[in-house]
């Protein structure tokens, strides 16, 4: 029996090929991350300009459809000089208020709920089928009983962004909790958790990636909610500004709106994602995404 | 001959006595399944653990080990018979036991350090102890330079090293053990059993391991259960003599192992053989 080892000269030149090797596939990865930019601006540009074009050639009906540079005027024009309902960053900061208590109050009542539900089965026996039938209410149509029941102010938008809210956050967080490894809760049981500890300690934890991916939509519909609400009826807010818009057939306004809205969306939907990174950074990174 | 009937001496099942660490006597236990039928998971069980002893149970899969465990923690309860540990009727989940258990049941959001600290913390020990202690006992497992690590940046075998430190940190007076190192490679294995003796001899605990590796049980036990295929009661048990300390890797060419491997393992194969029988003709 003899040991056999590889000659060392040779050991040499593979690690300089290794190294080529990566300085190429380091190359290749990059060139292909400024390609997809390249691709996604040209596709807006390309977008933009057939909008304007068409609309300056009368293909596309300004009237109805607006054009990019239209859309732009009345962005500045609120920026510059306000909107018929007073300054823009007014409309702006109610509705994300607004969204803001909605998304608040409904998440941490959804996922209040969730864990006591997934905690308990009676209660959850008994309250699935009351659950059931509220969720199938079109929850829309609960934005007229809230302005008549809490009027035109604030509350009746909060209520509508919280019922957005609490059923997407409830249904997670309660499947959350019903899925937590039962051997991990043994497990903490046998170490000596109360059972207090054992839903502070390891349910919320292993319900945490559930209740996150839910708030990723649940603000959306926060936003959504918020925005009916004062379309049906309001004194401030981006979805007055919308129904104004729309009341004097300016398609520039309804666009306008609509753009500051779904900025708001990604602005907000982007530090969701930092706290989820920040929350979960113990999970493990998807096979892809190793090693880069 | 005359050296194996002694070294695997196979004793009577008896009443176990008050003061045994662990005392199972006479339990059945009846699993409700999901359609509402009754199946039983363990029938007319008997088995003794004296204070200090080191047990093995050994038995086809799905004999009902893993819940002989589960009656000892108190997790479930016999549907007729009684569990005692340490002398009292298991009421509540015991502060004195341990559980390694058969899955990975770490805490996949704590660090190593976080993990290990876990058992003092929930005991309300305060921060500082509890953190120098699960150092000193992730240095002892040998993972001192892991304690940042969570558990996914961690090898199969190290996670089980941590697992051991988690539940090693308590000092339980019993030490429950659901195959804990079948996912391990030999190597690992063996230095494993041999941390395990060391950690048993110097805590004085009483252990119960379940295993399917019928020398793995040899190697460690002073007695080994041998179950029936399910519903699993105990078929044989026996003494293992061989003397200690034992070292894990040089036991298994041990001329006496071998003789009473070979004892135990004619016992053990009918029923290996008739579990799989049922298997296949109820089709899982
Ligand atoms: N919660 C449960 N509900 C219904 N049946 C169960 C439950 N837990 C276990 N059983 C059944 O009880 C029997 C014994 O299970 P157990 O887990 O104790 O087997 P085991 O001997 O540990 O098997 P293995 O060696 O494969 O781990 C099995 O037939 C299993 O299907
Ligand atoms: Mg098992």
């Amino acid at each position: 029996m003899t040991a056999i080892s590889p000659a060392a000269d040779r050991a040499a030149t593979r690690e300089t090929s290794i190294a080529v090797a990566e300085a190429r596939a380091k190359a290749r990865l990059h060139r292909r991350h400024a390609l997809v930019i390249g691709l996604r601006l040209a596709i807006l540009v390309v977008f933009l300009a057939l909008w304007e074009l068409g609309a300056d050639y009368n293909f596309i009906d300004p009237f109805f459809f607006s054009s990019p540079s239209g859309i732009w005027e009345q962005i500045w024009s609120w920026v510059t000089e306000g909107t018929s309902q007073g300054p823009l960053w007014l409309q702006i900061y109610v509705t994300l208020e607004e969204t803001f208590l909605g998304f608040v109050i409904g998440a941490l009542g959804g996922i209040a709920a969730g864990i006591i539900l997934g905690r308990n089965r009676l209660l959850a026996d008994v309250f699935s089928i009351y659950i059931k039938i509220a969720n199938s209410v079109p929850r829309v149509v609960l934005g007229s009983v809230f302005i008549i029941a809490l009027g035109l102010g604030m509350a009746s938008k909060v209520a509508l962004a919280v019922v957005m809210v609490f059923f997407v956050v409830f249904a997670n967080a309660f499947q959350g909790v019903r899925e937590a490894d039962r051997s991990m809760i043994a497990n903490a049981q046998i170490l000596g958790a109360s059972p207090f500890q054992i839903t502070t300690t390891v349910i919320i934890p292993s319900a945490m990636s559930w209740i996150l991916a839910s708030l990723h939509v649940s603000f959306g519909f926060a936003l959504v909610g918020a925005v009916v609400g004062e379309f049906l009826g309001a004194k401030q807010g981006m979805g007055l500004l919308i129904s104004t818009a729309q009341g004097a057939f300016n398609a520039n306004g309804v666009f306008a709106a609509m753009i500051i809205l779904a900025v708001m969306a990604l602005v907000v939907e982007f530090i969701i994602t930092r706290f989820e990174n920040y929350v979960v950074k113990w999970r493990p990174a998807p096979f892809n995404e190793q090693g880069a | 001959m005359q050296l194996q009937t002694m070294a695997a001496e196979k004793l009577s099942p008896a009443a176990p006595p008050a003061d045994a660490a662990i005392a199972i006597d006479d339990v059945t236990l009846r699993f409700v399944t999901p359609d509402g039928h009754m199946m039983t998971a363990i029938r007319d069980f008997t088995m003794t653990v004296a204070r200090g002893e080191f047990a093995c149970v050994v038995g086809p899969t799905g004999c009902g080990k893993s819940t002989t465990l589960n009656l000892v923690t108190g997790l479930l309860r016999p549907t007729t018979g009684n569990v005692r540990v340490m002398g009292n009727p298991v009421t509540e989940i015991s502060r004195d036991i341990g559980f390694v258990f058969q899955s990975d049941a770490l805490f996949p959001w704590r660090s190593v350090i976080d993990n290990v600290a876990a058992g003092p913390l929930y005991r309300g020990t305060p921060k500082a102890e509890a953190y120098e202690r699960a150092r000193d006992w992730i240095a002892r497992v040998g993972l001192a330079r892991f304690e940042k690590h969570y558990p996914h940046q961690l090898s199969g075998g190290m996670r089980k090293r941590v697992a051991l430190a988690q539940t090693f940190i308590n000092q339980p007076k019993i030490l429950l053990m659901d195959e804990p190192f079948s996912a391990l490679d030999m190597q690992t294995r063996t230095a494993m059993q041999d941390e395990l003796l060391d950690l048993w001899s110097e805590q004085k605990s009483s252990v119960v391991f379940v295993t399917h590796d019928l020398e793995e049980a040899v190697a460690l036990a002073d007695k080994v259960y041998v179950l029936t295929a399910g519903p699993g009661t105990v078929k044989s048990v026996y003494r293992i003599d061989l003397p200690r300390p034992r070292v894990m890797a040089d036991i298994r060419y041990d001329p006496k192992f071998i003789e009473i491997a070979k004892v135990i393992w004619s016992d053990l194969r009918e029923e290996v053989q008739l579990g799989q029988n049922r298997g296949l003709q109820t089709g899982h």
